[in-house]
């Protein structure tokens, strides 16, 4: 588990993250959401380890980040999965050598069993016969794929997505959605998405964390998101009108 | 003010730098693929560049040594002493930081504002040991090899010239380039050389690491990270000349 607690983040004197407390569990896909400049991507980020906080505490599994020494946070950081909102793979190399550069760095295995390994990984998200091309050959659904079998393939304990459908058709981002859903509960992975994507939220937000002005102002699931009176998540997630009139339907059937 | 903050985060990175390597294999790979980026690839400016300036110094001598009690043996002395002393440390790598130096800040910038960098961060890799230590060593140990290179094409270039153009006696140049060598004119250049390779690779990498922004950013780090490695090198040069010859 995860366990986040009063986080307080601010850049040249401005907060940005205000006491965030909450917790993330195994085999759950936990959202954070919010409008840009609610402090999303910073609490992904402190999460993450990219931003130091500037109070508060995060325990991975009881392991606070305080207590943590450089050596100890490298070996955290090997039990992290990140899927970056651009991939961030390296242009230079193939989607073979991008999968199989965390394993040359850490793990100690010939290259046949790296090989057999970022083969499964490749096959887990349906990108058999990739292997040799680069990533400005591959679509954009196909790279965030790559950058999933990435994160994964050190078989992380914690894995973040950063905006994991930006820039994606809703068809592709479906199956990224499903994607990242079903590894997370194959794997019993903590799963950390940041995202603005109100289907995604929806579909697979089993635990949803709404951010306001660097504050948790909801926390609650896809379920209870249809029916919350807080006035800001239903202004943020009811948006369009199609949402509203779902959300109408929906607290018409139920009552 | 704000250039104190630029040096003392300078050497704040390198001290990131200058770690062991997290995995001696992935270092190797990266190493002789920068040799390869920075050093070979650079071998066919570097070489065509110090055989012509070699000529044009041979021909502005010849052309300026017209008193008949100055011996021509001079000219081929002049183009020695030009192409080892400055020509080919000094001016060779002011030529090599803007082109290394703009590659350099460029790839590392570009990893920057597209994440690269963060998902080497997230994984646990010092991005900076990762990415900066295998160019330096690469610029440090292959430069010297460049530059002698350097020394030998530009004196050859001004001997060629000599023939092509009659201006002088190919004996006369012969000897010239023999007179009065000292090797520690030598041992003076190549340590000009490592010096200044050390700035080349680490001046653009600091420029590309901390750039911040987009594509826009990213080409304005990659030329005040030419233009400081040039001002930064002209400096050196200056204060190491007056050290090791002074």
């Amino acid at each position: 588990m995860i366990e986040v607690t009063d986080l307080y983040k601010e850049f040249k004197g401005v907060p940005v993250l205000k006491g965030v407390s909450t917790t993330f569990e195994k085999g759950v896909t936990s959202m954070i959401i919010g409008q840009s400049g609610s402090g999303k991507t910073v609490f992904l980020k402190c999460l993450v380890g990219l931003h130091v906080p500037d109070r508060g505490i995060i325990s991975f599994d009881g392991r606070k980040h305080t207590e943590l020494d450089i050596k100890e946070h490298r070996l955290l950081r090997q039990e992290i999965g990140m899927v970056f909102q651009g991939g961030a793979l390296y242009d230079s190399l193939t989607v073979e050598e991008n999968i199989m550069f965390p394993l040359k760095m850490f793990a100690d295995q010939p290259f046949s069993e790296m090989l057999d390994r970022v083969n499964f990984v490749l096959k887990r998200v349906n990108l058999e016969n990739a292997n040799k091309k680069f990533p400005a050959e591959l679509s954009g659904g196909m790279q965030k794929r790559v950058s999933i079998a990435r994160a994964i393939v050190m078989n992380p304990k914690y894995l973040f997505c950063d905006e994991p459908n930006s820039g994606l058709d809703p068809n592709t981002a479906t199956v990224i959605d499903n994607l990242i859903k079903e590894i997370t509960e194959e794997y019993q992975i903590i799963t950390v998405i940041n995202s603005h994507d109100m289907n995604s939220v929806m579909e697979i937000g089993e635990k949803i964390i709404f951010l306001k002005d660097g504050v948790k102002e909801w926390e609650g699931s896809n379920k209870e998101i249809f029916i919350t009176e807080n006035e800001a998540v239903v202004n943020f997630v009811y948006s369009s009108n199609l949402f509203r009139k779902v959300r109408e339907a929906y607290l018409k059937e139920t009552k | 003010m704000n250039y104190l903050r630029h040096v003392g985060k300078y050497f704040i990175m390198l001290r990131q730098v200058f770690r062991k390597p997290q995995k001696w294999s992935v270092f190797r790979e990266m190493l002789f693929r920068e040799i390869e980026d920075l050093g070979l690839k650079s071998l066919g400016i570097i070489a065509f560049i110090s055989f012509f300036v070699g000529g044009v110094i041979a021909i502005q001598t010849a052309l300026n040594v017209d008193n008949p009690f100055i011996p021509k043996y001079l000219i081929g002395f002049a183009t020695k002493q030009s192409m080892i002393l400055e020509f080919a440390p000094t001016f060779m790598s002011v030529i090599l930081a803007g082109k290394v130096g703009s590659y350099i800040s460029s790839s590392i910038g570009t990893m920057r504002v597209t994440e690269q960098i963060d998902a080497l961060e997230v994984m646990g890799i010092n991005s900076l040991n990762y990415l900066v230590l295998p160019k330096i060593i690469a610029t440090i140990f292959f430069y010297p090899l460049l530059i002698s290179l350097a020394m030998f094409l530009g004196i050859y270039g001004g001997y060629v010239a000599g023939t092509l153009t009659d201006l002088f006696y190919s004996e006369d140049y012969l000897y010239g380039i023999r007179l009065d060598f000292d090797p520690y004119y030598i041992q003076y250049a190549l340590i000009k050389t490592v010096v200044f390779a050390f700035v080349i690779a680490t001046i653009p990498a600091y420029h590309g690491y901390y750039v911040k922004g987009g594509s826009l950013e990213v080409g304005r780090a990659s030329t005040q990270a030419v233009v400081w490695t040039s001002v930064v090198i002209i400096l050196l040069n200056y204060f190491l000349t007056q050290m090791l010859l002074g």
